[in-house]
């Protein structure tokens, strides 16, 4: 009963595979510094931009990808990739403007843009492909200081928050990947909260990769001044294809004094199918600073999708008494490879950080939790906790838990735990006992499991990541 | 670095040949080739993040390739022996088995055989023909891979079927020259079917010159047969000290593995429980306490090939000055390898600001029918305790050190040897207070 059930779960296959018919604005495969130039053109970038993008092209050339990962990475022929697309019917005036069918693949999402716009109270940013498409309430927030625009428009319009602070945490020179994203990054999301100001809603961008062959690079960049508080969701699914596409993300946050960044993710690309073909690798350099005192950043993540996640979303903890949390849910099924983490390094007196890890395996698929704790000899008092769980739910998929804890002070307190195990007969049988199906019972278990990083997912987030959730395991558990 | 041990090889590979024995140098050349590729392992490679090599192979050693005879008498040298203890005992000086006339070791029970593996390997080739080099030759180790590039000799044991040996053996390592010096030796223990041994390994150093050993020991424990492996550690600043420890399992076999550094140089034990076999157990715990700028690494890996097995991991490290730790606590449960439970545990207490510890506690696992974890935890003394103490009187030097008896304590119960479990028990006492931070006789330390 309960393996058919586990057939049927494994079985699964994405949901929310379409494509699209846009057309868009490619410009040829491959990668050289023309091809750089070219996409600085095309985004009317200022010579400092490309002086930035050719130095980190240049870098790029004499790096090799990281070996170090669980992960069996297939060769990526990075001249094969088309390194920029935008829709071509760029920046519309209003929403008439905007293409139907783009405003349908929203649909197809639940992020029907007019509707919402009134509605949710969200400010949404959508990225499709490349080009920031749509940007709401910034009028609301632009009342309160707020900056929440795409990169491109922070890099016209505020090109001294962007010099001062892009590049500031994840330096151009730190990995294969990032230093890619910095030669050739498109377009993303950029975020200032002033001193003081708390913002008074949820934002959000929604990602999506929608044309064949492009890699899609964006670069996001959170600045949070003193006194400051903002929630930020990011959320991505992608159609179904056939082709592996190549995800080299940044992400930026600076917090300064007083100030909390709450950074949330649900992550849904398309994850290949389920003999494995196919799928997004998914490359991503998530790091945060906690630059003042009682500074705060908290990152959660629920990844689901893609064929190959690499993802480090850490913390630098250099402000005296700032704190760090990572909470995270990753999901592998099929052949899909997963190798996810955190890093928490500790620089200031009295920091502490909270690593909660669940991983759940299904099918053929490898999950790995790899994170590191390093205590400075500064960190006085330093704390920190680590949680990584892995459940798994086939004989044939793979959990694995990778943790490094380094410390160099003799007044912190550093602990990590971990546990593997499969859904135990005994915890089904005691279900079955007091009535609750097998079904259900592994519903249960599951989603209990994931609930307490589920909860800490803001309202609006933890819906949508319940249901990814059920569609990628639970949906036909019950 | 390596090239000069390439050139002295391929200048004196047949010298190194000549005094060994065929089955030894078999694997010879292999090594030596795989040693060309790898090189010394840098702190680049992942299994070596926290071993760093370098200072200790910048030094000149002298290697002793044509067998010259040490002029050493063992028993004046090796004075910690554990009292009570009634064990056969045998010596390695450097890297060759020292022969002695020991009147207990007469005791042994028929059909047992020891001694010099160059020896062995050359009457009786047969016995080592299968299991030499069986599971080093695995290795994709640059240490490994040297070590069967030069070892020439070593220990060597086989207890056959359904002998049970009722006292332990002792193995006693000496580092004895007038010049920094290298040794490279291998040692083979074979347990057959049923059989039952226990080994304690002391490495000791005699000398103030540095020293560098890097010893391959592989042990075969067949079905049902029961292994103890002690290795206490009591060696000078100047000493490094690469042990790789291989063990392969069958079914139903036992292993205990037991490693104590009290004092050291800078340490690396790699330690390899193949359990090949179903209805294993296997406990592998140690015990580091340092101070100075002694360093200790701890690489194990427990890799579950069947099914039905057991394991457990238990490390407790007590660091001070500018001491530096490192556990690598790696656990690979194979596809197939289901109702498989393992547990791991790494704890280690920072006395001083200055003292570092890195930990990497891994599970790998494939095989869904099991349970397994690990912990570690890095942090200081309770003080709530310490203070439960203080308010009973209990001197604050007292308390700190009853915590600190108390911390170690579970890893001296899990010796089973009891005259040494009462030794160490003591040693590690005076350790702790201080009393000796050199070992027992010993004029190098200071």
């Amino acid at each position: 009963m309960a393996e058919d059930i586990l057939h049927e779960v494994t079985q699964n296959e994405y949901k929310y595979g379409f494509t699209s018919d846009i057309e868009t604005d490619i410009i040829p495969i491959g990668l050289n510094e023309e091809v750089i130039r070219l996409i600085s053109s095309k985004k009317n970038e200022p010579e400092w931009m490309l002086d930035f993008r050719l130095k980190a092209y240049r870098h790029w050339l004499t790096q090799e990808i990281p070996q170090w990962a669980h992960l069996e990475i297939p060769k990526i022929d990075y001249q094969s990739i088309a390194y920029y697309a935008a829709p071509r019917k760029n920046a519309p005036k209003s929403l008439d403007e905007v293409d139907p069918e783009l405003l349908k693949t929203f649909d197809k999402l639940g992020i029907p843009l007019e509707e919402q716009k009134a509605l949710s109270g969200m400010a949404v940013d959508a990225v499709m492909d490349s080009v920031s498409v749509k940007t709401t309430f910034k009028e609301n927030l632009a009342e309160l200081g707020i900056i929440f625009c795409s990169f491109s428009e922070a890099v016209e319009h505020h090109p001294d928050l962007v010099k001062k602070y892009m590049s500031s945490v994840v330096p151009y020179t730190d990995n294969f990947f990032a230093t890619l994203n910095c030669a050739v990054f498109s377009d993303g999301s950029f975020v200032y909260i002033p001193k003081g100001v708390r913002c008074p809603m949820e934002l959000s961008t929604y990602f999506r990769i929608n044309s064949l062959n492009t890699g899609q690079f964006e670069r996001t960049l959170i600045i949070a001044d003193e006194d400051s508080y903002v929630s930020y969701l990011e959320g991505c699914t992608a159609p179904m294809r056939d082709e592996n596409q190549l995800h080299a993300a940044i992400v930026e946050i600076v917090v300064m004094k007083n100030a909390e960044v709450k950074y949330s993710t649900v992550q849904n690309w398309y994850p290949g199918d389920k003999n494995g073909k196919g799928g997004i690798f998914n490359f991503v350099t998530k790091r945060g600073i906690c630059k003042g005192e009682n500074s705060k950043i908290s990152w959660t993540q629920v990844e689901t999708g893609s064929a190959i996640t690499w993802k480090y979303p850490s913390c630098i903890l250099l402000g005296d008494n700032s704190s760090a949390e990572f909470y995270s849910v990753a999901v592998t099924n099929h052949y899909q490879q997963a190798d996810t983490g955190t890093k928490m390094l500790h620089i200031g007196k009295n920091t502490r950080s909270h690593i909660l890890s669940k991983g759940i395996s299904a099918g053929y698929s490898q999950n790995s939790y790899r994170g590191l704790v390093k205590v400075n000899p500064a960190a006085q008092n330093a704390r920190n906790f680590s949680q990584c769980d892995s459940l798994l739910l086939s004989d044939k998929c793979g959990a694995h838990t990778f943790p490094y804890m380094e410390v160099n002070n003799d007044s912190s307190v550093v602990e990590h735990e971990a546990t593997t195990s499969k859904i135990s007969e005994d915890q089904i049988f005691y279900c079955n006992q007091r009535g609750i199906s097998t079904e259900d019972a592994i519903g249960l278990i599951v989603n209990g499991y994931a609930k307490e990083v589920l909860n800490k997912l803001p309202m609006e987030f933890a819906v949508e990541a319940q249901k990814l959730l059920q569609i990628t395991l639970e949906g036909s558990v019950g | 670095m390596e090239q000069q041990y390439i050139d002295l090889y391929k200048q004196f590979h047949e010298n190194i040949k000549s005094n060994s024995a065929p089955v030894i140098n078999a694997l010879r050349d292999e090594s030596f080739e795989l040693f060309e590729t790898l090189g010394f392992p840098t702190s680049d490679l992942e299994n070596y993040k926290y071993t760093d090599l370098n200072a200790s192979l910048s030094i000149d050693y002298g290697l002793n390739i044509n067998r010259i005879h040490f002029p050493v008498d063992p028993y004046q040298v090796f004075k910690c022996d554990v009292p009570g203890i009634h064990s056969f005992l045998f010596f390695v000086v450097n890297d060759a088995f020292f022969p002695v006339n020991e009147p207990r070791n007469k005791d042994l029970p028929e059909g047992v055989i020891v001694g010099s593996l160059k020896e062995i390997a050359e009457t009786q080739p047969d016995l080592l023909k299968n299991y030499y080099g069986k599971l080093s030759s695995k290795q994709r180790d640059g240490l490994v891979a040297f070590n069967g590039t030069f070892a020439q000799d070593g220990f060597f044991m086989y207890v056959p079927k359904n002998v049970v040996l009722e006292h332990p053996v002792q193995l006693v390592n000496i580092m004895r020259s007038d010049v920094d010096f290298m040794a490279n030796s291998h040692n083979l223990i074979i347990l057959d079917e049923g059989a039952k041994m226990q080994l304690l390994v002391c490495d000791h150093t005699v000398d103030n010159v540095r020293f560098f050993a890097n010893r391959v020991t592989e042990v075969f424990v067949g079905e049902n047969a029961v292994y103890e492996h002690y290795k206490l550690e009591n060696t000078h600043t100047r000493m490094t000290n690469l042990t790789t420890l291989l063990i392969q399992q069958k079914d139903s076999s036992t292993v205990l593995t037991n490693l104590i550094t009290l004092h050291n140089g800078f340490t690396r034990n790699t330690v390899e429980i193949d359990l090949d076999g179903e209805h294993c157990e296997t406990e592998l715990c140690g015990m580091v306490i340092g101070d100075k700028n002694q360093q200790v690494d701890n690489f194990t890996t427990i890799l579950h090939n069947q099914p039905n097995c057991h394991s457990s991991e238990l490390f407790k490290y007590v660091l001070d000055d500018v001491s530096k730790g490192g556990f690598t606590g790696k656990l690979r449960v194979a596809k197939d390898a289901q109702k498989t439970s393992a547990f791991q545990t790494n704890r280690n207490i920072l006395l001083n600001k200055t003292a570092k510890m890195r930990t990497r506690p891994q599970l790998e696992i494939y095989a869904d029918d099991v349970k397994c974890s690990h912990g570690a935890t890095i942090g200081q003394l309770d003080e709530s305790a310490k203070f439960y103490m203080q308010q009973r009187g209990i001197s604050e030097t007292e308390a700190r050190l009853l915590l600190m008896f108390a911390f170690t304590s579970d890893i001296i119960d899990n010796i089973r040897i009891p005259a040494l479990q009462d030794r160490i028990k003591i040693m590690v006492e005076n350790r702790l207070r201080g009393e000796i931070s050199k070992c027992e006789g010993c004029m190098i330390c200071q």
